[in-house]
């Protein structure tokens, strides 16, 4: 089998935390979609979902960062957070370790990983899960790429290892199913928190959804820092995804800047299945 | 390399059920275990959220640190943009740009 599901969404800790404070029609308007990725995902049958996220130092430090890690634990748990702060209850999820081990061996023909067999949920996964996997039954692969604490990896390496993890997919019998989770233009835990770039942010959606590789690797990390914000270098994750559907374009369902989630909120899938190839 | 040990402190907090009973339990003996500065021990300790901000701290862990000391959302943001106006913008890291906006 192969890749039966990409799709990108964000994951930033007041979607689920602060919720009360959000406008409730756009609120529940984004509610709506990430529901809608939920029927999508579980429609394509996955034996397993690769997360690909970019955690924010609840696993990785400054004193053993790796670029990319791939969990390889029996299961995971979280969130590190506390549960009332993020609104989520503490959950442990199954893992995969032997499809791990088989992805990570593959993948590392092409891209240099580390891997952990232990491995605490932050937001920046628990966010998306709580949505798109409410029941904590489908095997998880969580996927880190630094975005945090630079250096950071380059973007073309991104797209690279998205492309390396689709061969190795491909190798397998399993159905499995790939997100990313990450923001584009934002400034979140600063007090620029809310503020968007929307042309950057326009931008980027338009080159993430049509699959164009040289024009997202071409971005530039000082850059996308000082116009974007220090939270747009999470494209990582959005690229990386873009790398694992290339080939095929995207759609996106749903987008609207939500100030008080400190995020351009944001829910896209790949037409895998559709035949839509990128130009 | 005193940021690294802040920010290294924060981290664990955030992570390790042994380090918080410490942290609730036996504070200075804790702050001890990290070579730190006066003015960073000063910082942790009152808490000062906005010098802390100030200082370098990566966000993404200062957040969690300023809700562990009770600083609600709102209280955290202002506690930042204090830090600003008292101490100047952030002097290094991934968060200096975020003050000169």
């Amino acid at each position: 089998m192969s890749l039966v599901f990409a799709g990108v969404c964000s994951h930033a800790p007041g979607i689920t935390g602060r919720k009360d404070r959000a406008d409730p029609v756009v609120r529940d308007a984004f509610y709506a979609a990430y529901d809608r990725m939920r029927l999508a995902l579980e429609a394509a049958r996955p034996d397993v979902l690769v997360v690909v996220g970019a955690e924010h130092f609840a696993n990785f430090f400054m004193n053993n960062m790796p670029a990319i890690c791939v969990g390889m634990g029996e299961h995971y748990e979280g969130p590190i957070e506390d549960e009332a702060w993020l609104g989520i209850k503490h959950t442990r999820f199954p893992g995969a370790p032997a499809l791990s081990m088989q992805l990570i061996q593959d993948v590392m023909q092409d891209i240099d990983l580390a891997y952990a067999q232990e491995w605490k949920f932050d937001h920046g996964i628990m966010v998306p899960l709580h949505f798109l996997t409410p029941r904590a039954d489908l095997p998880i692969i969580p996927v880190n790429i630094n975005c945090q604490g630079p250096p950071l990896i380059p973007l073309a390496r991104c797209y690279e290892f998205g492309r390396a993890l689709k061969r190795a997919c491909d190798a397998r019998p399993e159905r499995i199913a790939v997100i990313g989770t990450g923001g584009i233009s934002h400034w979140p835990a600063t007090p620029d928190s809310g503020r968007i770039n929307e042309r950057d942010r326009a931008s980027f959606l338009e080159k993430f959804l049509a699959n164009r590789r040289e024009d997202l690797i071409a971005y530039k990390d000082e850059e996308t820092w000082r116009e974007a914000g220090q939270g747009g270098l999470e494209i990582r994750t959005f690229i990386a995804l873009a790398g694992a559907a290339e080939g095929h374009t995207g759609e996106l369902w749903f987008y609207a800047p939500i100030p008080i989630f400190a995020v351009g909120c944001t829910v896209a899938v790949m037409n895998l299945q559709a035949g839509q190839k990128a130009a | 390399m005193s940021l690294y040990n802040v920010q290294k402190l924060m981290f664990q907090l955030n992570r390790d059920p042994a380090v918080r009973r410490r942290f609730d339990e036996e504070f200075e003996s804790l702050l001890a275990d990290y070579d730190l500065t006066e003015e960073e021990q000063i910082a942790l300790r009152d808490p000062d959220i906005g010098l802390l901000y100030v200082m370098g701290v990566n966000g993404q862990i200062l957040m969690h640190y300023a809700a562990l000391r009770g600083f609600e959302w709102n209280a955290y943001m202002e506690a930042m943009r204090e830090g600003e106006r008292k101490y100047g913008p952030v002097r290094t890291g991934l968060y200096t740009r975020a003050a000169g906006r």
